[in-house]
This record gives structure tokens, sequence and C-alpha cells, in this order.
């Protein structure tokens, strides 16, 4: 086991840039997820990591150790591939085996080894099958299987749930998660889904076109978006934004967009008012109430549009000043279209972005 | 990885094309081995395109090359689609259709040999049976020894072009027959409205593949006519191989290999254009 | 129904015109002397084995056949041994000069035998390769290349590459991986692509005659397109020297027609 530093790690595929000045630290034991939607670098940077890979710029440590110039059997990784590359000709007994084998252990370390994996992954009846044999969950498995007996620094996970039905991939979502808390392991796991990011990880990577946008602990990332892509990118339905100005009167600021006026709370440090090319007002669906919080709220009228009932809660989207809401409410009043309402928006919750940075309240 | 393969394609393919044509420039002559190779230019080109027996052989292969593979062809498409039909016994004939293919050409070539004898052969038997005063010797008539070459390659090659048009034959989805079923068409203006046309690259490769490897005709001609009756089968590559290897004119046998060898990269290059754009397609999907 | 019958006909036609001319050598063969001398020719043969016995001995048949299996089994060996590692190279290659390499041997499997075969019979005069196996192995290599490269690198480009990054990541090179991941999967494109090199090499006449004149050098074709008898032409030694020529490719066909159907369609159109 291992801790793993990128400083500024960048790639291109020749004029394509692909991953530009990424750095990041993972604590030893660490649970870290590489986070952002299709073709925003995430799967590159883990293959950089694992030496698939090389970066154009930048260095990667594993232990302290740069491995930059590493081959990938060099850096003593494992990896979960989605497709999970069991070898198709071997039994699960012999993919568990192979890299051990390769790397001359011997044969009783190997048999104690796959024992142990065997057992902890409930692989031990069909260490004799081929994995065509396999259901897809027992396939995962023995995936995982092969990167746990290998005890390696650090274990790589590309997307691996995302093969199996939406069950199993809560089933295994759990397993995993049971798994890191018994090995301890350093992991860097890359997917595109947010629940498994928000559920597993002790910190989200969220990448957006090449860029880091974020590095924090889930919550954070959850309460505290820093831009206006990640407080979008999290959270379902997602975070209303509205594009809009701010400006202040005597103390007080406002923003306005179209038709929509709102107070807003004291700000931290003046911000920019001249020159600013966008500023962006936010409020994730749940934080918008249809009563008074009894903290400060900023009021607005509007009218409901279309009603989702989805039995746990309901999706209004509600029409006010010109702009659409998205408000998540229990179920418990029965709404019709064009109903006249009142959202709460309370002050603690609203998130505001000027030129793509977060704004912080006193 | 690759540098063992490449050696070997440089080293017995690409240089003895080029020196193939570096000797084509140059008067040698085995037979008079203390002559110092001389350089002559285009002479022997020159002297080909005067050459009678040249030009007879040009004729001959072309003629050979254009009916033996539109026949190929023809009866390939008929072989794949009896093979592409479904029946019971289907492995069997498909191994049947195979047999030709896998038959070495020079056994084929004796196999015709025998079968156009004018004693023993089957042709003679089939045609006169008893009537021993009727039998012809085939092999003996210029008209009918070509002919009979054709034939020949015919037998020999046409379940390799029926494989590349059953490979194309398979591509064709079975949805579209049913939607023409529900549309309307019978049999015939199904094989003719989606088959035909949807079989079109699988057709020309197979034409081209063919036509490529007829204008190499040699073993069937050695075997069963040595180029004879009076010139009526010598193909271009037979009398090439005569000029190297049994006159000892090796600049002017070279000037025949060079020829033949342009003949079958220009086409070669339009077969590479056509499969190389598939290959493209391939990659981007 | 009209379509049934053109099938039933179009079958019956197949079959007996493929097997027929062959058919007729194979009772050629068991005929005596005097049946195969008979004019008209007899329809039936008598059944006897006297032609296989005098072919393989009187006719030295059996040093044909050893040079043939020597001379086909150790250009498939070779062929696959230089050709494996080459496609395999050529399937993971990202670079455009694959394309161009691909084509290029494609080329090269058109090419006339006599636009090589003046300048190859020199190199092997110069190398002491005429009359010996590896002079006609080594043409043979080079002709049957690009018809196995072309076969498996179509058949290694089907195989994920996460299999070879997996193999990476468990500590193989890249010859190992080739050899302990690649190669069992690729095993039905390998046993095709021998399979259609050893039928190649097999039956291969041109530069067998040119490289092999002397007789107890040559191969099975040498020996039967150049089959003589002292006085008359002797179509019942020939016929059984044919039969045994071509039986091992029968049986090949019967066994493994499946693969060799899909090797041929993938060299040609698969691409």
């Amino acid at each position: 086991m291992a801790d793993l530093e990128l400083r500024s790690v960048a790639k291109s595929f020749g004029e394509t840039v692909v991953l530009e000045d990424v750095s990041l630290r993972v604590a030893d034991g660490g649970f870290t997820i590489l986070l952002g939607p299709s073709g925003c670098g995430k799967s590159t940077l883990l293959r950089i990591i694992a030496g698939l890979e090389q970066q154009t710029s930048g260095e990667v440590f594993i232990g302290g150790e740069p491995v930059g110039h590493l081959s990938p059997q060099q850096r003593d990784i494992a990896m979960v591939f989605q497709t999970y590359a069991l070898y198709p000709h071997l039994s699960v007994r012999d993919n568990l085996a192979f890299g051990l084998k390769i790397r001359g252990e011997s044969r009783q370390a190997i048999e104690s080894r796959i024992g142990e994996a065997a057992e902890l992954l409930g692989l031990a009846d069909l260490l004799d099958r081929k994995p065509k044999e396999l259901s897809g969950g027992q396939r995962q498995r023995v995936a995982m299987g092969r990167a746990i007996v290998r005890k390696p620094k650090l274990f790589l996970f590309d997307e691996p749930l995302s093969n199996l039905d939406a069950r199993l991939r809560t089933t295994m979502r759990v397993e995993l998660k049971k798994l890191h808390q018994r090995l301890g392991a350093t992991m860097i796991y890359v997917t595109h889904d947010q629940v498994e990011a928000m559920t597993l990880g002790d910190t989200i990577v969220l990448l957006n076109a090449g860029k880091v946008r974020q590095i924090d602990p889930p919550s954070s990332i959850y309460n505290t978006p820093a831009d206006p892509f990640v407080a979008g990118f999290i959270g379902s339905p997602g975070m209303n934004l509205i594009e809009g100005s701010a400006s202040h009167k005597a103390g007080t600021w406002t923003f306005t967009s179209g038709q929509l006026s709102l107070t807003l709370p004291a700000i931290k440090s003046p911000i920019p008012v001249e020159g600013v090319s966008r500023t962006v007002l936010g409020i994730r669906p749940e934080d918008v109430s249809l009563t008074p919080s009894g903290g400060p709220d900023s009021p607005l009228t509007g009218a409901v549009d279309v009603v989702e009932d989805l039995g746990a809660d309901q999706i209004l989207h509600v029409l006010a000043g010109g702009r659409r809401f998205i408000v998540r409410v229990p179920p418990t009043r029965a709404l019709k279209p064009e109903t006249e309402v009142t959202l709460y928006l309370p002050h603690h919750r609203l998130h505001l972005f000027v030129d793509d940075r977060r704004v912080d309240w006193e | 990885m690759l540098a063992p393969a490449l050696g070997f394609t440089l080293v017995f393919a690409l240089y003895p094309v080029v020196d193939s044509f570096v000797l084509s420039l140059h008067r040698i002559l085995l037979v008079l081995p203390d002559q110092e190779r001389a350089f002559v230019g285009l002479a022997n080109y020159r002297q080909l395109a005067a050459d009678p027996v040249a030009r007879q052989a040009f004729i001959v292969t072309l003629g050979f090359v254009a009916l033996s593979t539109v026949l190929e062809v023809l009866l390939g498409l008929g072989i794949a689609l009896v093979i592409h039909e479904q029946f019971r016994g289907r492995g069997w004939v498909r191994a049947a259709a195979l047999i030709p293919w896998a038959v070495p050409t020079v056994v084929a070539s004796q196999m015709w040999r025998f079968i156009f004898n004018d004693q023993y052969g089957f042709a003679n038997l089939l045609l006169f049976g008893d009537r021993i005063a009727d039998y012809v010797p085939w092999l003996a008539y210029p008209g009918f020894a070509w002919v009979a070459i054709v034939l020949a390659d015919v037998w020999k090659t046409s379940s390799f072009a029926g494989l590349l048009i059953l490979a194309g034959l398979q591509l064709i989805p079975d949805d579209l027959y049913d939607a023409a079923r529900i549309d309307g068409a019978n049999a015939w203006r199904r094989f003719w409205h989606i088959t035909l046309p949807l079989l079109r690259p699988a057709l020309l490769l197979a034409l081209l593949f063919r036509t490529m490897d007829a204008f190499r005709v040699f073993d069937l001609v050695f075997v069963m006519t040595q180029g004879g009756p009076g010139g009526a089968t010598q193909v271009l590559q037979f009398y090439g191989y005569k000029a190297l290897f049994t006159e000892g004119r090796m600049g002017y046998g070279a000037a025949i290999s060079v020829t033949v060898f342009l003949a079958i990269f220009l086409l070669s290059l339009v077969y590479i254009r056509a499969v190389g754009s598939k290959l493209m397609e391939k990659e981007r999907a | 129904m009209s379509r049934r019958i053109l099938l039933g006909i179009g079958i019956l036609l197949t079959v007996i015109v493929s097997l027929f001319p062959f058919l007729w050598f194979v009772v050629t063969s068991l005929k005596s002397q005097r049946q195969v001398e008979a004019v008209p020719p007899t329809w039936l043969p008598s059944g006897e084995l006297g032609f296989y016995q005098t072919a393989l001995v009187d006719y030295h048949l059996t040093d044909y056949i050893l040079n043939s299996i020597v001379v086909a089994g150790s250009t498939t060996v070779v062929t696959l041994g230089i050709g494996i590692p080459a496609a395999y190279a050529l399937s993971r290659l990202r670079v455009g000069g694959k394309t161009w390499i691909l084509g290029g041997l494609l080329g090269v499997s058109m090419f006339p035998q006599i636009a090589i075969a003046g300048p190859v019979w020199r190199i092997l005069d110069q190398m002491g390769g005429l009359n010996t196996r590896w002079g006609v192995l080594l043409p043979y290599v080079t002709l049957t290349l690009p018809l196995v490269i072309w076969i498996l690198a179509s058949f290694f480009k089907e195989l994920p590459t996460e299999l070879e990054e997996a193999a990476k990541i468990d500590g193989c090179g890249p010859w190992r991986t080739m050899i302990l991941v690649m190669l069992p999967l690729a095993a039905p494109g390998i046993f095709t692509a021998a399979i259609l090199t050893f039928i190649y090499a097999w039956n291969e006449f041109f530069f067998a005659l040119l490289i092999l004149t002397q007789p107890d050098k040559q191969t099975l074709p040498v020996g039967i397109a150049l089959f003589q008898g002292e006085f008359t032409m002797p179509w019942g030694e020939l016929a059984a020297a044919s039969v045994i020529a071509t039986l091992p490719l029968v049986v090949l066909v019967l066994l493994f027609q499946r693969w060799i159907i899909s090797g041929l369609s993938a060299g040609a159109v698969k691409g």
C-alpha cells in the first residue's frame, strides 16, 4: 500500500488536449473517486496512473517514488476494468493466479492468497469455472479477486460497475465499500455515476474537459460546489442555476434576472460588479420549500407547470419570474398544474457564482 | 516483431521485382556466359512489342482471363446461392464444393488432361460412347485446347469465388428479405432487387481476385498442353518461363516478367483501393 | 415448389461437377492395366491396388511424399513463427504505416511468380539453395506470409485490448502477453492459417519446378507434373499418385471446412 501524488500531469493526443495540469494527492488507504461526464479525461488519468498511457508532461509518484518512466508491470498496481478483462481461456483459479505466477510467487503463496480472496469474495465454488460460465456479478467479483490477490500498492477501478444491472450495482457498491474498509488499501475509482461517487469515496476529484474542477469530500462537493459546473453535475435533479447579475444598493445585494429580483444575504468579501461576464445563482431543488423555513428566506411567487410524482416525493416544475424552477417537496399536497405557489429560497442554501467562482456568504 | 516478416518480403519479393526490372534493361544470355551483361535500355521492351509470339501470348492470356473469370464468378454465385440455403447435408455439399479448390493444380491439370485424352478420355466416352471412330484428340485442336484450359481453371477455382461471394451473401440481413416479401416481391424479384445490388461489392471482389490470379496461370498450361498446339495456349507466364529458364534469355524474360507484373500491379491497385476504403470505414465505425 | 426443385438441381450439379473429375481419377487408379487401356474406357474398376504399389515403389513416390511432407510442414512452422508476431504487432500498431504494410503484403500475395522467379533463382543459386528443401522453403514462406498475416491480424484486432492491458498490469511484457494471453485466444485463427499455409506449400508447383531439378529432391506436384513412363503415359500410376497427393487435402477439407472457409474469406473480404 502506498500514497499517490500527481504533479501537473497533462496529456494531449496530437492537437487534442485531454488533460490539463492535474495535481492531486491520495493518502495511503484513501478511496478517491475520479468523477466527471464522459470525455472529461478521467479514464485517461487512471490509465496514466496505471502506466497504460504516457503523460505528456508532469509526474506520477507512487509511495513517494516517481513512476513516470516505469511500465505498468513495474508499478505494482492492480486494475479492475469496465469489461472485467478476464482471460477467457483460463479458469477462475488461473485468472486469479496469473499475475502471481508471472511475478514468480511460490505455489504455496499463490494457493493461500487465492484461498483468502475466494473466501473474501465468495468465489470458492467457482474456482474451476471458465469466465463464460459466470454471471455478470460473478465475473465482477473475479475481476476484483484478481486485483486483491496481488496485494498491490494501488487499486485502480475503471467504471467497474457500469456493466451490471441496477440492482446488482447497488449490492456490489456496498460490497466494494466493505472491501475497502477491510483491506484499508489505497483505491482510485473512475465513474460517471454520482451515486457511486457520493457513497464510495472519501474524496471526489471532479473533472470536466480535462481540468480539475474541485477536489473535496463528497459532502463538501454537494454542499459547497466550487463552480456552476460542479453545482449542476452533482445532485439529481440538478441544481436550479439562473444566470443574471448582482448589484448592491445601500449595503444590500440584489440578484436580478429578467423579471426576477432576489435579495441576497450579506457577502463575506466584496465582489466585482464591473467587468463581470457571468453571474449565476443556484439552489438545489430539495432546498426550495413551499413554506417559510424559519430563517431568512427570499420568497418568490409562481405557477406550477408540471408535477412529477415519485412516490417518496414530488418534483414540481414552477414558473416564477419568467424562469423555471425545479422543486422537490414531500408529497403532502396534491398540487395541480397552474396552481399558484410561493417558493421560499432559504438564504444559507443559495449558491452564488461570479465568473465561475463561488462567493461565500457571511 | 515485424522485422523477420518484412525481411523475408524485402529479400524474396520486393528485391526480386526491382532486380527483374533492372535485368529487363540488359541483354543477358545464359548460353553465352562470358558475354558481359550489356545495358540496352528499353530494347527488350521494343523487341517484346514487336514479337508476334509475345503478342499471341498476350491475346491468349487476355482471352483466358476474361472468359475464365466471368464464368468463375457466375458459377461461384450459383455455388454460393446453393450453399447459402438451409438444407440437410449442407455441410457435405459445402465440403464437396471445396474439393476442387483443395486439389493441387497439377493434379487437376492431369485429371483434365486425362478426361480430354484421345483414347481413354471421359469426354469421348460421354459424347461418343462406343463409336470409337468418332473419338476426338481434343487437346490437339488449338481452339479446343484453349477451351479445355479455361474449363479446367473454371472447375478448379469457381468454389473459391463462391466462398468470397458466400461471405457477401451472409452479410445481407434477413430483415430485408422479409420486408420485400411483405411488399409483395417474389423470389426472382427479391434476388434481382435485393441480393444482386447488395452483393455487388462481393462480386467485384471475387472478380478482381480471380482476374489477378488468372493472369498468373501456369500449372495448367505446363501440364496439359505445354503452350501448344501452335501456341494456342501459350500464356504470358509460360512464355516468360520458357524465355528465362529453357532459353536462358534473362533480359528478355525479365521484360516479359515485368510486363505481367505491371498488369497485375495495376489491377491490385484497384483492388487495394476498393478494400482499403472498406477498411477505413471499419476503423471509423 | 419450383424453388425447391431449382435448389435440388443446384445441389446435385454442385456435388457432381465438383467431385466427378477427381472421382474419375480414383476410379482409374483402381483399374487394372488392361482396363485403363481399354477403348472405349470401362466405367467400373476391378478394384485392385496394383497401380498404387507400382507408383509407390517403381516410381519412387515415397521420396516425393517425404519431400512434400517436410517442405509443407516446415513452411507452415516457419511462416507461423514469423507471421504470428508480425500480425500481432500490426494489429496493435496505431500508426498509419499499418495500412501501407498490410496493403503492400496483399500486393505481394498477388505477385505473379514469374516476376520474381529469375532473381529468386539467382539468389538461391548464390546461397547454394538450389535442390535443397530450405531453398524452396524461403520463397514459400515469403509467399504465404501475406495471407497468414492478414488472417491473424484481423483475428487479433477483434480481441479486446483490455485483456492485454490486464496482462501488462499483471506483469507481462509484450512477448509474454502474446504467448500467454493472445495466442491461446487466437488459436482458431492460427489453426486456420496453418491449414491454409500447409495446403499452399503442398500444392505449389512453379517454384518447386525451378528450384528442385533433381528427382530425389522434388515434391509431389513436380513429380506428378513430370510423370513419365518409358514408352507410354502410365495413366494408372499417375492416377494413383494423384489420389495419394490429394487425399490428405480431402481429409483436411472434410475435417476443417469451416475454418478453411472462414480463413479464405477473412483474408479477402474482412480486411
